[in-house]
């Protein structure tokens, strides 16, 4: 749109133009009040991008302050790019997770690829390193072609920004359940290591000095993202693909290492990533949180196409893009460093002192607004909530065992659920071994990375299980933080602190607002249990299609310190002998399991309970003696119950079988999903010691060379016996054959 | 002995072979900016993997055109050792360093595993620590590793015993006769789509890629201190 053709604020008032864009008519109301007057078309633009629940979290707020983000390890909270955890010797963890929903429900490969884009610069913008890439995706389930485009296109997307650039995707998680199909989940999690002299922050502080723009040029792309990833997705929401941005992997290796150059200069002030709502929100953020004001004229903005106006430009979300602050008179310094990578680098503008955000284009000012108003000021809403009916019926509901008569036909199909099914068809395109500091590859419980030039790794997963916070949201919210936390001890680490992405349907409707909220309470208390405090994340909401919410989705990042590589562990059984542990008591819950999911084809009922006390004792114990030496293989028990995680144990073992014997009713004992428990190996010698650190440990069989999986009762009833190879091979091949079979 | 690593606009396993030059096998390495122009003070030059200038055009194509690959030419035809993997096999092709070209994998997929290669040659300066048809396991990561050539070129690649490494239990991506890297005529420019250095330490996983870089090292200090 030309500059001419642009509404005037009396146009914009009258005709409710900024409805378009997003915004209510109390907001508009409450702009018109700031400015003591009409804001212009572009100005109207920064508000409604700014105030959009993306940008502001202005739902969402009430229930963000509940998070526990305080510890002696946190140096650095929610607010700025990522959070930072210290690992000891000067260095820290930088780590944060973020969603791409809505772009990838309309343009999967883009929309997944510049998620993984966004989240690199959330990273490096702190002066980081990027270290590694974790993803959590939702699925429909794998049966139309629609949803099977969008699974391998978000794969595909995700691989081929992240080998690129040459950052290793080193794990992550995928579920698949209807509700999901018109709106798929792509969180995105980036971690990175800092010394603590690197830290920055965005800020435009120091009066005078200059605003710099770094990285690819500004187009028309993704204008509006923001506003657009506040909305549900409706069959029009495919007329918004040009909200998507197209993403340039090697335009970011690019700024990537330039960044990383000027972060070592004393000349830098700030430095921010335009992420959502691109200019907008970095200027005005960064001025804000110095309690400053920015001046930029936007003739100066690299620009790829011609005659863009200053809505667009400010409002443009195109990738690859930095906004920095240095002081004046070192600008040379900096723009050196961005041409030796071929870069743009250019100055657009001063800070200044009056707070206001000043926008210049052609000589006029056409936009005058208080940068506290845009970055801080947005409304906060207390949204209603209700108990929804569905709740209450199944927390009347008694805990009942699903129907099930071949407990070995029962395994192979469970193993055969994409959820629990071997993810080495995704895995296998994502480059997670580059940086040659992958310890421990995708396929067990937890990633470890280590941190070169030290004996310490780091270890990191990602986690939530949607159905049982759809049950019960403070159960299931509980239940997303310790399994997330049991992942990382299994591998031997010490949970350090989580980031969350809060993926959630509207929550202008007060049972998805209570979702939202409960889940909050559910997520707080485990991370006080474990002490794994929120230091950053992101909000998602409005993902619905048609009117069908998603499951409440919170997905839980969590980073662990592995203080010795010696101390690293994995899921698989390591060698014939060893005495295998069961640790934690099994009861008969189903409620949002996988065999509930697979024999009733819906899942109702109480989700499963948690005793966070019991969690944390048991993770402290085990962690003690994985640090101990005494561990020879440790694996968490989650979807599909005993058997799926037994047969998981054996399956990254070559040559080797599991013979347990077990006592109780066998679908429970089999399939239950209760919580806080785990299979453990230990080697005969050590099983004294072992059982000194673990009291509740039971000895339930051993690790055999004979290349089978049998579990049998104290009586010596056969519940299951198969070969390794027959479990496994139903487990490795159930996604590549969903992909193929015609539908 | 003195190794260069080149590093392109985009190469992003350079620190991976940096490192395992320095930590693993103890020599002395430094990082080449693209735009060098003088190699002289290296005994070896290394080509390391990645996206240089993001692949958009054909892999390695690009590369090709930086000023530093005069020097690279320059540095083969006097003798030195030359090691391009992955992205790096790729420019030594398009420099014509190295004959074929690397198509897409036959499952238009990346592909990052553990693969096992068997050692076809081990007369090459490259590959002298390793036993003569040896089975060793080397990670590879890759897009584009489907290795092509004529007829006429092939049947030169195997008269001279140019084939140094073939895929041993699975082609995965659709290579010519399972061809994992090559060696030219002279026998000083080897190109492979395997990661060794991705294989040099156990922290890893496994370190049978190390034995790739001893090789070079010992006919380096044999010749060196023949010449000496």
């Amino acid at each position: 749109m030309s500059i001419m053709l642009e509404p005037n604020a009396e146009q914009i008032k009258e005709q409710k133009l900024y409805a378009q864009m997003g915004m209510s008519d109390e907001e508009f109301e409450m702009v018109e009040k700031i400015l003591g007057r009409l804001p212009n078309y572009t100005e109207t633009g920064l508000f409604s991008v700014m105030w959009s629940e993306h940008c502001s979290y202005k739902n969402s707020k009430p229930v963000l302050r509940k998070f526990p983000t305080k510890g002696p390890q946190v140096l650095q909270g929610p607010g700025e790019g990522a959070g930072i955890v210290d690992i000891g010797d000067g260095q820290a963890v930088v780590f944060k997770m973020e969603s791409h929903n809505h772009p990838s429900a309309i343009e999967p490969y883009q929309g997944a690829a510049t998620g993984v884009g966004g989240i690199i610069r959330d990273v490096f913008s702190m002066g980081a390193r990027p270290i590694a890439l974790l993803n959590s995706l939702r699925f429909g389930e794998l049966k139309t072609p629609r949803v099977k485009y969008l699974f391998e296109e978000v794969v595909a997307g995700i691989a081929g920004y992240g080998n690129c650039i040459g950052i290793p995707t080193v794990g992550g998680e995928i579920q698949f359940d209807d509700c999901y199909e018109g709106n798929p989940l792509v969180n995105a999690m980036c971690v990175g290591l800092i010394n603590h002299e690197d830290i920055q922050k965005g800020i435009a502080a120091g009066e005078g000095n200059t605003v710099l723009y770094a990285g690819a040029k500004t187009g028309r792309d993704g204008i509006h993202g923001a506003t657009f990833a506040s909305e549900e997705l409706t069959e029009a929401s495919e007329e918004k693909r040009p909200a998507v941005q197209v993403g340039d992997p090697f335009m970011e290796k690019l700024l990537l290492e330039a960044c990383l150059e000027v972060v070592k200069s004393d000349a830098l002030i700030g430095i921010q990533d335009m992420g959502a709502a691109g200019l907008t929100s970095s200027s005005a953020e960064m001025a804000s949180k110095a309690g400053h004001g920015v001046e930029m004229n936007l003739d100066f903005i690299p620009q790829r196409e011609t005659n863009m106006t200053a809505y667009e430009m400010m409002l443009s979300e195109s990738q690859e893009r930095m906004l920095i602050v240095v002081k004046k008179g070192r600008e040379e310094e900096i723009v050196k460093i961005f041409d030796k990578y071929g870069l743009d680098c250019v100055a657009v503008g001063v800070v200044t002192n009056d707070k206001m955000l000043r926008l210049i284009h052609n000589g006029e000012v056409v936009a005058n607004v208080p940068a506290d108003a845009l970055a801080e000021d947005a409304p906060v809403y207390y949204k209603p909530s209700s108990v929804p009916a569905y709740y209450t019926e199944f927390q009347a509901m008694e805990n009942v065992e699903p129907a099930v008569s071949d407990y070995k036909e029962t395994l192979l199909n469970l193993l055969q659920q994409p959820t629990i099914a071997s993810k080495e068809w995704v895995y296998d395109q994502y480059d997670y071994q580059v940086r040659t500091s992958t310890v421990v590859a995708p396929g067990s419980d937890a990633a470890v990375v280590r941190v070169r030039g030290t004996n310490k790794g780091l270890a990191m997963t990602t986690d939530c299980n949607s159905r049982y916070i759809y049950l019960d949201p403070v159960e299931g919210g509980k239940i997303a933080v310790a399994e997330a936390a049991r992942n990382v001890v299994c591998s031997g680490a010490k949970p350090l602190a989580i980031t969350d992405c809060l993926n959630f349907g509207n929550p202008e409707n007060p049972e998805i607002f209570w979702q939202l909220d409960q889940s909050a309470d559910g997520i707080s208390a485990a991370c006080l249990a474990l002490d794994a405090p929120v230091i950053g994340g992101n909000v998602s909401l409005y993902n619905e299609r048609s009117g069908v919410a998603v499951y409440p989705t919170p997905t839980i990042g969590l980073v662990g310190l592995v203080s010795d590589l010696a101390h690293v562990t994995t899921q698989s059984v390591k060698q014939a002998g060893d005495i295998m542990y069961m640790i934690g008591e099994t009861k008969t819950e189903f409620g949002g399991s996988e065999l509930q999911k697979f024999v009733e084809k819906r899942i109702f009922g109480k989700a499963p309970s948690i005793d966070l006390e019991v969690e944390a004792a048991r993770q402290t114990a085990l962690l003690l003696a994985i640090t101990s030496g005494l561990v020879q293989s440790a694996h968490d028990l989650a979807e599909g119950g005993f058997a799926v995680a037994l047969a998981e144990k054996a399956f990254g073992a070559k040559g080797l079988g599991v013979e347990v014997t077990i006592s109780g009713s066998a679908t429970t004992a089999l399939f239950s999903e209760s919580q806080s428990r785990f299979l453990v190996t230990v080697k005969a010698e050590n099983a004294a010691k072992f059982e000194e650190i673990l009291t509740d440990a039971v000895q339930i069989g051993t690790v055999t060379n004979t290349d089978k999986i049998i579990i049998t009762t104290e009586d010596g009833t056969e519940w299951i016996n198969g070969s390794v190879e027959e479990f496994r091979s139903a487990w490795k091949g159930a996604i590549p054959c969903l992909l193929k079979s015609e539908v | 002995m003195k190794f260069a690593v080149i590093v392109f606009p985009g190469s992003n396993c350079d620190l991976d072979m940096y490192h395992a030059i320095k930590d693993e096998l103890g020599e002395e390495v430094e990082y080449v900016w693209h735009d060098e122009t003088d190699l002289s003070k290296f005994d070896a030059i290394l080509l390391p993997g990645g996206f240089s200038y993001g692949d958009y055009l054909r892999c390695g194509a690009m590369a090709n055109q930086s000023n530093v690959m005069s020097e690279v030419v320059k540095a083969a035809e006097a003798g030195k050792p030359v090691l391009g993997i992955c992205n790096g096999f790729q420019v030594l092709t398009e420099a014509g360093l190295l004959p074929g070209a690397l198509l897409r994998n036959k499952n238009l997929k990346f592909m990052c595993r553990t693969v096992d290669l068997q050692v076809v040659n081990n007369e090459t300066q490259f590959t002298s620590q390793y036993k003569k048809d040896e089975v060793i396991q080397i990670p590879i990561a890759h897009g584009e590793g489907n290795y092509y050539c004529d007829e006429e070129t092939l049947a030169s690649l195997k008269a001279n015993n140019q084939i140094v490494f073939t895929y041993a239990s699975e082609n995965p991506n659709g290579s010519l006769e399972d061809i994992a890297g090559i060696v030219n005529e002279k026998g000083n420019v080897l190109g492979m789509m395997p990661h060794p250095e991705r294989a040099s330490n156990d922290i890893m996983g496994g370190t049978d890629g190390l034995a790739l870089f001893k090789s070079i090292v010992k006919q380096w200090r044999e010749t060196h201190v023949n010449h000496a």
